[in-house]
């Protein structure tokens, strides 16, 4: 497929191309001399495309995608992953214990109080459901719009969705208190009436909103991991050919099949664009459907679903860099994919910071003063701090990101990245507890302090996290291999175009 | 008479293009080709004419749709009318959410479903044939497959011969359908 018209740069013209005339969309009028007794011939060359640096690097033939994809995997453990491993193991099992003594002593055991009725376990919902919004952008919006940037980074971003709304369903399903009864959520025939759930409720929303996000996104990274698992099957022997045949559905490659599955895979794209601004939309409306000053607002689902992406985008590319490194994967992520997602963090880190002066400005022009003091009180109340840490982390740290030299150091972009999650966790927080604590009746407001449960139980959702990506990351291929070839076949097309004079038309 | 399948292998994607254009070309049919990635411009080349997947993900959504909104006006206005908030019981607006979820529920789970189904992507049994060369199973690596096939014994054999070293097949095998 074509991406965009030719655009004309005379530094990569050559020979006759220099001097044509470029024309509207990059197409050039060339006139060349008559021939005798004949008509000027007319013939429109596309300009010469502008030479720009490959996204895969290092020469990489097709074949050397499948054995730098797929070796990794078939090797023995290293021990670097065990290490990685062991760790997020044990935050793992912290998080167990700690769901395990809450559901045995109960709630209780959370720092909530009559007045700060939600706190850390929604912070985390909020939190993780916003990381994998970032997946379903790269995978689906990306592929919608064709940035062929995407395919190094699609899978391992599906994989870290899946895994982040995993965590993210963890956190409502212990705030049930009796999780054993979670199924009572969904509208099955009973014989209490039967009595429906009440489809007015953000919170039933929800559960419809993560199921599908859920399912969607599973199903998506599973159909593009199909010709890759293929490839697993048709390398392995024994146990691992016979698993792995399970799981590739008889994949042979078929054309046939390709223009199918490509259709299906833009459809799929299609579904999850739209369901991706949905999710968080409903997330959002959890608390703009309460009157709670600083929740009762109308700028909550967009402003709810560019910080996702905001902080999934930040999580993709922590993930990319550890991995780029870990796993040598320097010709595939390469410095064009880690400024592209730069770009797209300080993008979306200002339309953040809108969002915030928009609140403000918002609640002093409404002239209403509990949301007024709502602000004032997130700004200079007792819990200021977690503002100020939101404003630094989201807003004014991402803009060094500006600088090419900043993009160019993979240390400070990391560091970068981190924050703006740590920025981004803070900003639920923020938005929760300190809308909660001082509502309208100061006889009632309180602080909150989260026990050590809670912390456990968070620490051991990012155990959970990195437990399932680490295990992702040994028996799967985290590069969408099939994808990668098809852009090398594109680049190598690309190279021919350019060395060549262009002397015939290329349709679009 | 007997049908029988002619496979040529290639190792580029360009090999593979040039002698499926020239079969075309010759009228000879092309049954299917095997490659590592999508080729575009093939399409046109084998005649495989665009999916109606669409269709399915569109009837899917609408139906999805349907049942969600059915459903929540049933439960919520007729079967057990609960007053919630004083809001009136066939409250639309509030049964989006959960109908526009339902739609791309139906629609995605129904589009994956008509993939497998009709691309015959099943869990079980093997993907290629018994006895079939091992070379075949290059092709999720970097190997491109054209597979022509011949109706009756004789007739193009020859021309497909052709085609295969022009287009500097490096592999080629025969396969007699009773």
């Amino acid at each position: 497929m074509v991406d965009g018209p030719a655009r004309a740069k005379p530094e990569a013209g050559k020979g006759a191309a220099m001097d044509a005339e470029v024309g509207a969309g990059g197409a050039a009028t060339v006139t060349t001399a008559p021939p005798a007794g004949g008509l000027p011939r007319t013939e429109v060359v596309l300009a010469p495309r502008p030479v720009e640096p490959p996204l895969i690097t290092g020469g990489k033939t097709v074949s050397d995608v499948t054995r730098d994809v797929f070796t990794p995997l078939e090797r023995k453990t290293t021990n670097r992953w065990r290490v990685c491993f062991a760790i997020a193991c044990s935050a793992l099992l912290i998080g167990v214990v700690s769901i395990a003594y809450q559901m045995i002593v109960g709630i209780g055991t959370w720092g909530l109080n009559r007045t700060v009725g939600w706190a850390f376990d929604i912070t985390n919902f909020v939190f993780w459901v916003g990381i994998g919004h970032a997946g379903t952008l790269i995978s689906a919006v990306l592929l919608l719009m064709r940035q062929r940037w995407r395919t190094s980074v699609n899978r391992s971003a599906e994989a870290m969705t899946i895994f982040a709304v995993m965590c993210a369903g963890l956190f409502p399903l212990i705030h049930m208190g009796r999780p054993w009864l979670a199924y009572w959520v969904f509208p099955y025939p009973n014989f209490r009436g039967p009595l429906w759930v009440n489809f007015r409720s953000p919170l039933l929303w929800d559960v419809f909103a993560i199921g599908t996000y859920f399912t969607i996104s599973a199903v998506f990274w599973y159909i593009g991991l199909l010709p890759d698992l293929a490839t697993v099957r048709d390398r392995a022997r024994g146990f691992r050919k016979r698993i792995f045949s399970v799981f590739a559905l008889r994949w042979t490659g078929s054309a046939r099949v390709w223009s199918r599955y490509e259709t299906a895979c833009l459809l799929l794209a299609a579904l999850a664009a739209p369901l991706v601004v949905s999710v968080h939309s409903v997330v959002s409306m959890d608390f703009a459907t309460a009157n709670v000053p600083g929740w009762h607002t109308t700028v909550f689902p967009p402003y709810f679903v560019l910080g996702a992406i905001f902080s999934g985008m930040a999580m993709v590319l922590s993930l990319m860099l550890i991995a780029r490194n870990v796993m040598k994967l320097e010709h595939y992520f390469t410095w064009k994919h880690i400024h592209a997602m730069c770009k797209a963090i300080v993008f979306t880190s200002a339309v953040v910071g809108l969002a915030y002066t928009t609140e403000l400005f918002m609640a002093w022009y409404s002239g209403n003063e509990y949301e007024q003091f709502a602000f004032n009180n997130r700004i200079f109340g007792p819990m200021g701090w977690t503002y100020g840490i939101m404003v630094l982390c989201n807003v004014i740290v991402p803009q060094m990101l500006w600088f090419r030299r900043v993009r160019n150091s993979l240390a400070l972009v990391f560091a970068i990245t981190v924050l703006v999650n740590v920025g981004m966790w803070f900003e639920r927080f923020v938005i929760i507890v300190s809308s909660l604590s001082r509502d309208f009746l100061p006889s009632s407001w309180t602080g909150y302090m989260p026990t050590w449960i809670e912390l456990g139980t968070l620490l051991g959702s990012f155990g959970l996290f990195f437990t399932a990506f680490l295990l992702f990351c040994r028996y799967l291929p985290m590069i969408a291999a099939s994808e990668v070839k098809a852009v090398i076949s594109h680049q190598e097309h690309e190279a021919e175009h350019a060395d060549h004079d262009t002397d015939e038309g290329r349709s679009a | 008479m007997s049908a029988s399948l002619h496979y040529g292998l290639f190792t580029d994607q360009a090999g593979l293009l040039g002698a499926a254009r020239e079969c075309k070309q010759r009228g000879l049919p092309i049954v299917d080709a095997l490659t590592p990635y999508p080729i575009h411009g093939i399409d046109e080349v084998i005649g495989i004419k665009r999916s109606r997947l669409p269709y399915v993900t569109l009837i899917a959504g609408a139906v999805g749709l349907a049942i969600a909104l059915w459903f929540q006006y049933w439960s919520s206005s007729t079967d057990w009318p609960i007053n919630v908030g004083g809001k009136p019981f066939d409250s639309l607006p509030a049964f989006m959410p959960v109908a526009f979820e339902m739609l791309i529920l139906f629609a995605g789970l129904a589009t994956a479903a008509a993939l497998f189904i009709r691309s015959g992507l099943k869990p079980y049994g093997s993907p290629r044939a018994n006895g079939a060369p091992v070379s075949l199973s290059r092709v999720t690596d970097d190997r491109f497959v054209l597979i022509v096939e011949r109706k009756d014994a004789g007739v193009h054999e020859e021309h497909i011969e052709e085609v295969w070293q022009r287009h500097g097949a490096i592999e080629t095998w025969t396969e007699t359908q009773s």
